[in-house]
């Protein structure tokens, strides 16, 4: 019998992309699934350490610890360094829902001159630098499946899927990458 | 591809996103242990299922996820007027619903079918 239990990445192993548009595994990070009224924003921002965004689409970003804004009262936070979401969100004294889906969820990074178009290959949102532009957010869908796609840079975005759905989503992501690279 | 305008995204997003969820404005009976049978089955069964204007909800189920209400021509499937949920029916003036007649269908330009 096995004395330890490890646990595996989700996406590890994986490669794939062209030159135009690099696909990789994003490392392990701490996520936090958290809905709010508007009342308890200021409270939240403060014990996470950076301003929830409140504006459609938007995010705000401070030493790896990002705050994405995917509804009115809902946002998803993501610590690229494993800081522990959910005992920092709960020194806030306000009623808010902070449920941890840091191996709920992963993420696959897209990069390059070509990176909005492997995306795009398998979903429709616009990705446009003018409506979506370094910073920007939205959780939409990629082929079959529910995502949400950050853009961390000019040619660098993060999306974001479900664990089950990761081999799916990199698959997709690297076919679109080749297309996009030819 | 059918772009519908999300009022709590301020923006068109892809109908992907989207689901759609029946007749918006039914108002829900304050007790609903009052009232009749056939006063349940008309809340709850009964819809109009009207040719041309249509008021609805619609959820953005893969964006930011809310409930909002939409006017649609059930024959064009054209969106007239999105707007949040709790709102009240927005005027659409000069709005004509399409009818069987000025809608554009296979038979109508190909022929029939045989
Ligand atoms: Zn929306």
């Amino acid at each position: 019998m096995a004395e330890q239990s490890l646990r595996k990445a989700p996406l590890g192993g994986f490669h794939g992309g062209s030159a135009a548009a690099h696909v990789t595994a994003a490392g392990p990070a701490t996520r936090l699934s958290l809905r709010a009224g508007a009342d308890a924003v200021p409270a939240l921002s403060k014990a996470l350490g950076l301003d929830l965004p409140t504006k459609p689409k938007t995010s705000a970003s401070l030493n790896g610890r990002h705050a994405l804004w995917l509804g009115p009262d809902e946002w998803l936070v993501i610590d690229e360094s494993g800081a522990d979401l959910t005992a920092l969100a709960a020194k806030a004294a306000v009623l808010h829902s902070a449920v941890d889906i840091s191996h709920r969820n992963t993420a696959v990074l897209v990069a390059g001159t070509k990176a909005a178009e492997a995306i795009a290959s398998g979903s429709p949102h616009d990705l446009s630098p003018k409506v979506f532009p370094v910073g920007a957010c939205a959780r939409t869908v990629l082929g079959k499946i529910e995502v949400v796609i950050f853009r961390t840079g000019e040619q660098e975005y993060r999306v974001e899927c479900w664990r089950s759905f990761a081999p799916y989503a990199f698959a997709l992501l690297a076919e679109g990458a080749e297309d996009a690279g030819l | 591809m059918l772009l519908i305008h999300c009022p709590y995204c301020e923006e068109e997003r892809s109908e992907l996103e989207f689901r759609h969820g029946g007749d918006a404005h039914i108002a829900r009976p304050t007790n609903i242990a009052d009232i009749s049978d056939e006063e349940f089955e008309e809340f709850f069964f009964l819809r109009d299922n009207p040719k041309g204007l249509i008021f609805e909800r619609w959820r953005h189920v893969h964006g930011c996820g809310r409930f909002f209400n939409a006017a649609r021509d059930t024959v064009s499937d054209k969106f007239y007027a999105s707007y949040k949920a709790g709102e009240p029916k927005p005027d659409l003036p000069g709005i004509s619903p399409a009818t069987e007649k000025t809608v554009e269908t296979y038979e109508a330009t190909e022929g029939t079918a045989k």
